[in-house]
């Protein structure tokens, strides 16, 4: 028998409960959640604001879920890990015992210090569940809503407040919106299909101090009744860092998902990753990874053997009707394709494809992401043909094969 | 378990199966009233260079649309990956994880995909019931 402790409650914590699982069915686990709810996904609290799912649907796993893989939850938070005595400990100072320990503390909000920003009365962040209702409560059609950060985050809040409020800004340092995951030229395309649809954006600047309800940008002042803090996520580290565990920009972790402590995994956004399209160790806090890394570290903790190895950024996100499917890096050769009412970048080097950027004509885009990932030399297919549209017909006659005659 | 496969020398390029796949998971009773429409079935056929095929989902072992689904919509059981419509949200994360382009958007804009006919009233998949030279077939391998 085997003790697991699995600290977190989110994608990569169902994660390893389904690996764990799919090897040993029997050993006790328990889970330590500090946010007072059932698993839920996280992307999904401005669906929620938008009345597209519901408290009930937006449930990560079945009610049912923990009774059935025999999983403890205990809703406290835990504070420290002793990984001599294999213990973890809650902020009343009980003690629970380990053999094996995740950590998937995921990320928190990064809050830049500004002047005068605990004058403000309404101000949230946009993470959790309980940011949502908070910011539900307070938001009504007279509301002013100023939101800090262009990113997905951001932008995901400002389309879901969108119906409920009077007037929204958001603002950014960088010079143009979701920098983080698009071109130059795909943010200008968006930032005007947003604006088309009522968001307004202040961009190259920062607010340098708040006063109450005013933030100074500038030499402009903007009023505002709501602040929402989107800036961006930083990992959430100091259980392991606080025992001497690397850490960087996040955990350290091998491709088994192991931290460099004996015994205690991690993984989620809490961690930092080897991203293959760039062949760089950084955080890639994205919903996909912390399933796939969790559930990699769950197989691992019940003695499997299983490795992620293939981490690559991935992101798809629709705002106000129009979609962007992400991928990979943008290093090396450009080839633009041309797209009507849309948007198509193919971004490649060394006979690799290092990522994309589609807006608009989403379909079948996966093909491009798997090109990435399997490193499919690009001299092995007809990459002409593949970049106007995706398709399996590009592929070799044998490759084909084994993809739509074989098991896979 | 039986899964669909296809052999692409064996095929027509005629489409039946992108039509029949429409129709059986339609409400229709005739299928002529496909006739006009736009039709948005789980099987496509690609075609170039007189070569075609049709490709559905391949009910993946280790499903990376199942692993990146947001809402946990997408799930497997006994083999068969199903969506879960109530709970799809149409983030089209399986759009962009899927490495054969067998999710798509559906009318109301969530995900849709090939679910071996098991949620319509087929006893087993129609593409390849009336696929009219056997390149689509039901099959363990």
């Amino acid at each position: 028998m085997t003790k697991y402790i699995i600290i977190g409650n989110s994608t990569a914590a169902i994660g390893a409960i389904e690996g764990i699982r799919s090897l040993d069915t029997t050993s006790p686990i328990t889970l330590f959640s500090s946010e007072n709810h059932h698993t839920y996904s996280r992307p999904l609290i401005s669906y929620l604001l938008e009345n597209k799912t519901t408290l009930e649907k937006m449930k990560y796993r079945d009610d049912n879920f923990y009774e059935l893989n025999n999983v403890t939850v205990v809703y406290e938070k835990i504070v420290k890990i002793n990984s001599d005595k294999k213990q973890v400990y809650t902020e009343a100072n009980k003690e629970f015992s380990y053999d094996k320990l995740l950590v998937a503390t995921g990320s928190r909000p990064f809050v830049p210090p500004t002047k005068g920003l605990d004058s403000v009365k309404k101000y949230f962040t946009f993470m959790s569940l309980d940011d949502a209702l908070d910011l539900e409560k307070v938001a009504n059609s007279t509301s002013k809503v100023l939101i800090i950060g262009a990113g997905l985050i951001g932008l995901k809040c400002a389309e879901c407040l969108q119906n409920k409020v009077n007037k929204i800004t958001v603002i950014d340092l960088a010079d143009r919106i979701l920098s983080s995951i698009l071109d130059k030229d795909a943010s200008e395309f968006m930032q005007k299909h947003l604006e088309k649809n009522g968001i307004n954006f202040i961009l190259s600047q920062a607010v340098t101090s708040f006063n109450g309800n005013v933030a100074q940008i500038g030499d402009k002042n903007v009023e505002f009744d709501i602040l929402v803090m989107a800036v961006g996520v930083r990992a959430q580290t100091e259980l392991i860092r606080d025992i001497g565990g690397t850490v960087n920009r996040g955990i350290y972790v091998d491709t088994k998902m192991q931290t460099s402590i004996a015994d205690i995994y991690s993984a989620g956004d809490c961690t930092e990753i080897y991203d293959i399209s760039c062949d760089k160790v950084r955080p890639l806090p994205l919903l996909p990874n912390a399933y796939i890394g969790g559930n990699c570290a769950g197989i691992n903790m019940a003695g499997g053997e299983m490795v992620f190895d293939n981490a690559i950024p991935m992101n798809s996100i629709g705002l106000f009707g129009l979609h962007i499917i992400t991928a990979g890096s943008y290093i090396g050769d450009i080839k633009e394709i041309q797209v009507p009412n849309g948007y198509k970048k193919l971004f490649y080097q060394d006979n690799y494809l290092k990522g994309y950027i589609v807006v608009g004509e989403i379909e079948r885009a996966g093909i491009y992401t798997s090109l990435i990932r399997n490193k499919t030399p690009l001299d092995s297919i007809d990459f002409d043909l593949i970049a106007v549209n995706p398709t399996l017909i590009a592929f070799e006659k044998k490759v084909r094969k084994t993809k739509l005659g074989g098991k896979v | 378990m039986k899964r669909v496969y296809v052999n692409e020398e064996w095929c027509l390029g005629c489409h039946l199966c992108e039509y029949y796949c429409t129709f059986a998971n339609s409400n229709m009773t005739n299928m002529a009233e496909l006739r006009n429409m736009i039709i948005r079935p789980n099987i496509r056929v690609e075609e170039n260079n007189k070569i075609s095929f049709a490709v559905s989902c391949r009910h993946c072992t280790d499903p990376l649309c199942v692993k990146s689904c947001l809402t946990n919509a997408l799930s497997k059981k006994d083999g068969v990956i199903s969506i879960d419509k109530d709970k799809c949200i149409g983030c089209f994360t399986c759009i962009v994880s899927c490495p054969y382009g067998a999710i798509s958007v559906s009318a109301n804009d969530i995900a849709q995909k090939c679910e071996l006919c098991t949620n319509n009233s087929n006893t087993s998949p129609l593409c390849v019931q009336k696929c009219p030279n056997g390149a689509i077939v039901y099959e363990e391998r």
